[in-house]
């Protein structure tokens, strides 16, 4: 249902995307208008029932918890939330927008689920109801911490440096007494010692678990240095000296943590589109007893041999036979082939495909994991643990950078302890050295960049998902697209407009219109309707629409139904196509093609001059493929690919030392994108592609791979100038720090200058400009 | 310098207002829904004599 709705949507011409202000609720409502909901077949479109998944809080109220769909600006927000509330019963209704979550709390003895939800329903945003003891909740508590831990180290970070600034105030005019300085130092203890041990956490967990594994770390040295330069500064305080380091440890926490919440942050839209598929998949069944009675069971319960009742709009829960009803059923998500599938009884269908026309009962084969959508999904799972292995740019160079920074710390105590210093004057140098190089602008290097970049793609409608996802891109050099819905727009087209005379057109527009089947509404979108004769159009499943018109019988649809004999010697075209025939004429041929999607070719032959390698993998039919990969200027294309196929050709490719990018949008592509070095899928992909790309791009033009291509590839520059900065600043100021030179305050005035230059670098990104993108 | 003795406590009282208002609207769930919340803004009040909804 939601994607009936949705496909709509995109048949108006203007992307919703940055159109809060209009009407883009329209389109959800117009769906199902069309589709000709009225009271008594509401059931219809309710998916599955939701009184299975009320739960009661401690007053005894009812809650419920929904994913809803095709809500797009704040218009759903509001009309979703006030045909809520405008039902008494109703104490609580709020929307989550970002996870597009639906939460209602009510009065149970006065309001069922059903009823107080179909105002929502009519109105076009389908509801689902879900468990939400299923959704990780450790993760949103680790961001909640992560939060916690800033808001801390930030409050100490500015009270410390506040006291700081005193004290080197007086060091400088030279009047500050002994006393004062001491009171200062105790202050700042007292809110630097408890800010590090609670905003420290993040980085000592993951410092022991490093240890543990016997790895080291970039939160091992930063744990170091901080939890040394605290003791010692306690140390110094207790005895009156002159210099702390309460402002380098909490100011080190403070900017640390920005760069672990903004990395953090590029992650958490990837992990919601996950749990939505798992919500999704958890979807309840209607199973039909054998004494004729509906029960609504978790899809998992429902065993092989069960009778499954699938109403239109909803998704198949298993595999199965269809035992009596005929539908078309939308097989994109499963095969990537644009048209419906015609099903009768008898027919296998598979879980995943949605039921387009008819009420459909299925005769259950196989259930829960072992449908033909499990098995795909298995196999992603399986590609994407390949991938696991990828270890950032960062953690590279910790693995250097981090023993080397304990080996400097040691000999600087060694050497001093040899030249005749004190054993705590020693210490005192080597705890400046770990503070010095302590790797703030180093943690910052990579997530600055990220955020950067991330908010540029994101100004040109592409979602950055996977926290790596820049840094594998920038090394990729071999490009495979797939077809259906990435190099074309998944969409049919009325191909021989102008071999058909206008009143055939019009006549078959007015036909068409009836119906939303793709192809009928292709032609719909093309021939003037004629309003003033009205007809009653019927539609057969699989066979087409047919009418009486001033009194003769017109047929739109298949070459056979129509009465095209086989001897036609009108060749079969390349794509799907339908015939009008009206009785006591010959024949007419519609015939459509996907079209390519707008700035393909410039993007192929952009790419293809920078030197990248570019391939198709299609699950199309060959005769498709070829004209594309034709018109497109493509030479290594396949056809016919299996998912499995086209994860066995990436691996081919992987094996043979190529960096490949993989850009697809079908549930048959799902395991190649999880496959892939990297991957990018557009939006109008199915859920689980979506969840398997790395990045995925809004609209209609490809040209989108390219600027995401090219910013990854800045990206990665910056990133390298920035650890080279970083690089730079230890080369000055380790030196000083080694001989002793090192104060907090130049200490203090060191970080800042070596973050806020990083910081600047990066913003040089935002500078850059897209000459060559379009 | 007796003027730190109200001084420090003062800016230490300050920042630490600041600190326990972002730890309540944290735990108050006003991150959880940000895109939400850029959008509700848009949202009229259904009239502007009348007070708006519950919530």
């Amino acid at each position: 249902m939601g994607e009936i709705a949705l496909n709509n949507a995109e048949d108006s011409p203007p992307p919703r995307a940055h159109d809060i202000g209009g009407d883009c609720c329209a389109g959800g409502a117009t769906a199902l208008a069309e589709i000709g909901t009225d009271q008594e077949n509401y059931r219809d479109f309710v998916a599955s029932d939701p009184a299975a998944f009320v739960t009661h809080d401690q007053e005894g109220n009812a809650m419920l918890y929904l994913l809803v769909e095709n809500m797009h600006c704040a218009n759903c927000i509001k009309n979703i939330e006030q045909a809520l509330l405008a039902n008494p019963a109703v104490i609580d209704a709020r929307v989550n927008f970002s996870t597009r979550r639906l939460f209602i709390r009510w009065h149970e003895e006065s309001a069922i689920a059903g009823d107080l939800l179909r105002p929502v329903i009519s109105m076009g945003y389908p509801l689902t109801p879900y468990n939400p003891e299923l959704i990780q909740t450790a993760s949103v508590a680790e961001d909640r911490q992560l939060l916690k831990a800033l808001a801390v180290a930030g409050f100490a970070a500015a009270n410390v440096m506040l006291l700081s600034v005193s004290v080197w105030a007086g060091f400088l005019s030279d009047d500050m007494g002994e006393a004062t300085r001491g009171f200062l130092h105790w202050v700042s203890a007292m809110i630097a010692l408890p800010a590090v041990a609670y905003a420290g956490q993040p980085f000592f967990k993951s410092a022991l678990g490093a240890l543990q594994n016997g790895r080291l770390n970039m939160d091992v040295p930063i744990s170091l240095a901080v939890l040394l330069a605290a003791a010692m500064s306690l140390s110094e305080t207790i005895q009156g000296g002159e210099h702390t380091y309460f402002d380098a440890s909490v100011t080190l926490l403070f900017f640390l943590l920005i760069g672990r919440y903004l990395d953090r942050a590029a992650r958490n839209k990837a992990r919601s589109a996950a749990e939505r598929l798992i919500l999704l998949k958890s979807v309840a069944a209607t199973v039909i007893n054998s004494d004729g009675t509906r029960q609504t069971i978790p899809a998992d319960a429902v065993m092989p041999g069960h009778l499954v009742q699938v109403v239109v709009g909803e998704r198949l829960p298993v595999d199965g036979i269809v035992s009596s009803g005929r539908s078309e059923l939308d097989i994109s998500l499963v095969t990537g082939e644009s048209l419906p599938e015609f099903v009768m009884t008898g027919d296998d269908v598979y879980a995943g495909t949605m039921n387009l026309q008819g009420p459909l009962e299925v005769s259950a084969t196989k259930t829960g994991d072992n449908t033909l959508l499990g098995d795909i999904v298995r196999l992603m799972e399986a590609s994407e643990q390949g991938r696991a292995k990828y270890v950032r740019l960062a953690d590279r160079i910790a693995e250097i950078y981090a023993p080397a920074v304990h080996i400097l710390a040691a000999l600087t105590f060694a050497g001093w302890w040899f030249f005749g210093a004190n054993w705590q004057i020693a210490l005192l140098q080597a705890v400046a050295v770990l503070i010095i190089t302590c790797p703030c602008a180093l943690g910052l290097a990579v997530p600055v960049v990220q955020v950067v970049a991330s908010g540029r793609l994101l100004g040109k409608g592409i979602l950055v998902k996977s926290a790596d996802g820049l840094e594998r891109l920038a090394q990729i050099d071999t490009i495979v697209f797939d077809k259906t819905g990435t190099l074309t727009e998944g969409r049919l087209e009325l191909q021989n407009q102008t071999e058909i005379s206008e009143e055939n057109l019009d006549l078959a527009a007015s036909m068409a219109q009836a119906s939303r089947h793709p192809l009928a509404m292709a032609i719909s979108h093309h021939g003037q309707v004629t309003a003033a004769t009205p007809f009653d159009v019927q539609e057969l499943p699989g066979e087409g629409l047919t009418a009486t018109v001033d009194g003769i019988e017109v047929k739109l649809g298949n070459r056979y139904w129509t009465g095209v004999t086989e001897n036609e010697d009108l060749a079969e075209g390349v794509g799907p196509e339908l015939w009008l025939a009206v009785a006591g004429k010959a024949p007419v041929q519609f015939r459509f093609l996907d079209q390519v999607r707008p700035g393909a070719l410039q993007t192929i032959q952009k790419l293809m001059k920078l030197g990248y390698a570019v391939e198709i993998l299609s699950g199309d039919r060959t005769a498709v493929v070829k004209q594309i990969a034709v018109e497109l200027g493509i030479e290594n294309w396949k056809a016919q690919q299996k998912p499995e196929d086209k994860v066995a050709r990436l691996a081919t490719l992987r094996d043979s030392g190529r960096k490949v990018v993989m850009i697809g949008d079908g549930l048959n592509d799902a395991p190649a994108l999880a496959a892939a070095h990297v991957s990018i899928s557009p939006s109008t992909a199915a859920d689980i592609s979506q969840t398997a790309a790395d990045f995925v791009f809004q609209g209609q033009n490809l040209t989108a791979v390219f600027e995401t291509i090219k910013v990854a590839k800045l990206a990665h520059r910056l990133v390298v100038q920035n650890f080279s900065l970083a690089f730079l600043y230890n080369a000055i100021a380790v030196p000083l720090a080694v001989a002793g030179f090192v104060t907090p305050l130049f200490a203090a005035i060191a970080m800042s200058a070596s973050s806020l230059a990083v910081c600047l670098n990066s913003l040089r990104l935002r500078l850059e400009r897209d000459s060559d993108a379009r | 310098m007796n003027v730190l003795i109200y001084l420090i406590p003062a800016a230490l009282f300050l920042g630490g207002l600041g600190l326990v208002a972002f730890l309540w609207s944290l735990k108050n769930g006003q991150y959880e829904d940000m895109e939400g919340a850029a959008n509700r803004i848009l949202i009229d009040d259904k009239d502007p004599d009348e007070p708006p909804d519950r919530n």
